[in-house]
């Protein structure tokens, strides 16, 4: 029962901590830009102000756009409860399978991309057209990379993937493991619509992705959306960080591991938003087209880590 | 990709600190962060609609949010879409193209909304004034909260036209 509970602790924790690993890179980017920056706390002033808004629904809106804002927060908090972040192996009945929550996350993508052709808007329809490009190159890399993991455990559960690196530690500096985290690194950038794919602070509707699709989104449907999108960073980040960097969770349910588990959980999801922020601050955006080259490194990355993970192992 | 971060950490914060024309300012801004708490909770988010002018209030708009200004520290922010918008901030004479689309622009603005007419021209059409293309000033189309004068107004004075908005209400 305790697991349960702790695994529904969880799903709080992404819900309390991403919009403020939103405020943190952004503030990030303001002092590398040499600005001073909105307090890190902003996202939280936005979403409120947001809850309070009045909605504005188009008249040729239909039911696909009302609902989308809940799939996909009510997805993405799913995920949440899937996957392993303060503490291992994670209640089997929940079933956290790498393959449950890859495709989770996609379909929160799909109903996203759904609503942006249901107004009818040109932007809507340009920006789920990319989305579906760069989610049909990005999707079959995620799953891969974790199979190589997946590879090396015997399981595609996520929380004995982790067990597994915690028992073996050299396994982390094995080749499969490198190229895996490269490919999903890369991954991460393309699915929650960082830079070099997609620029998170564009006001420009001809370069934007995810900004694109929900142009017509206004007051609390818009903050579930920005809300989940913050979510999605957060969860992609302690994914990389506890499959990858396992050291530190908590292996039981005692409140000094989970304390710990917690801790190390924080500071290497903000080590990578550092890492984002500074790559943000570097790189420009990459010509559309040239976005599926990027994102086939990234496969082939992935591919070369999980034949390395049969051939090592 | 060292030359350029050493080069930002070498320069350091080049953002001002906000100082408004005179003491009466300053009296009505300490006034305003109180209220814009309960009202919009220090999130703004602001649509630049430019409806036919001649772009330098444009370039005094850019400038708000470059480093020297920075509005973002106020958690002012500029947004791509009316429908995420609190405020517009609209420049120039109305001109006939354009009515339709002000018009439409101020109807998807959702409530509670703002609006800001930046330059001489949205107040009085300046040179453009009994112009056949013109249909007037921007109050003649939509409900205007507040003008901010000057061709062009600094950005402190679009600053200051803003946040005098928000006391408004």
């Amino acid at each position: 029962m305790t697991d349960y509970l702790l695994q529904l602790i969880n799903v709080a924790l992404v819900l309390a901590v991403s919009p403020a690993l939103v405020g943190l890179i952004r503030w990030l980017k303001a002092r590398m830009q040499n600005r001073r920056g909105a307090p890190i706390w902003q996202p939280y002033f936005e979403l409120r102000k947001l809850f309070g808004k009045e909605v504005v629904v188009s008249d040729t809106a239909s039911w696909v756009f009302r609902a989308t804002p809940y799939i996909v927060f009510a997805s993405t908090l799913a995920v949440a409860l899937l996957v392993p972040l303060v503490r291992i192996p994670v209640p089997v009945a929940l079933g956290s399978d790498l393959i449950v929550v890859v495709y989770l996350l996609l379909l929160g993508t799909f109903f996203l991309a759904l609503a942006g052709l249901d107004t009818g808007s040109p932007f809507g329809g340009m920006g789920s057209s990319r989305e579906m490009t760069v989610a049909a190159l990005a999707e079959p890399t995620i799953a891969l990379a974790i199979f190589s993991l997946a590879v090396g455990a015997g399981s595609t559960d996520l929380g004995r993937i982790v067990a597994e690196t915690l028992n073996a530690p050299t396994t982390v500096a094995a080749p499969g493991h490198l190229l895996g985290f490269a490919a999903l690194f890369i991954v991460m950038l393309a699915e929650t619509g960082r830079l070099p794919v997609d620029n998170p602070s564009t006001h420009l509707e001809l370069t934007m992705i995810h900004e694109a699709m929900i142009l017509e989104y206004s007051g609390r449907y818009l903050a579930l959306i920005e809300w989940a999108s913050g979510m999605k960073l957060f969860i992609f980040l302690s994914l990389l960080a506890n499959l990858y960097v396992p050291w530190g969770i908590a292996t039981s349910n005692d409140p000094a591991g989970l304390a710990v588990g917690l801790l190390a959980l924080l500071g290497k999801v903000v080590v990578l938003g550092c890492a984002i922020a500074a790559l943000e601050t570097r790189l420009a955006k990459l010509r559309l087209f040239r976005v599926p080259e990027l994102l086939s490194v990234s496969f082939v990355l992935a591919l070369l880590a999980v034949t390395s993970s049969f051939v090592v192992r | 990709m060292a030359s350029l971060f050493s080069k930002i950490f070498r320069t350091g914060l080049v953002t001002e600190p906000f100082s408004p024309v005179d003491a009466d300012v300053e009296r009505v801004l300490e006034a305003i962060s109180a209220r814009t708490r309960n009202l919009l909770g220090r999130a703004l988010a602001i649509r630049e609609v430019d409806a036919g002018s001649c772009n330098g209030c444009e370039i005094e708009i850019s400038g708000i949010t470059g480093p020297t200004y920075d509005a973002s520290q106020f958690g002012i922010h500029f947004v791509a879409s009316p429908r995420h918008a609190d405020m517009l901030l609209v420049t120039g004479p109305v001109t006939r193209n354009m009515e339709l689309p002000l018009r439409k622009t101020y109807e998807a603005t959702p409530d509670p909304k703002l609006v800001v007419a930046v330059g001489d021209c949205a107040r009085t059409c300046g040179v453009f004034a009994g112009s056949y293309a013109i249909v007037g000033s921007v109050d003649t189309v939509i409900p205007v909260d507040v003008f901010v004068d000057g061709c062009p107004p600094t950005p402190t004075a679009i600053l200051t036209g803003i946040l005098a908005a928000l006391d408004r209400r």
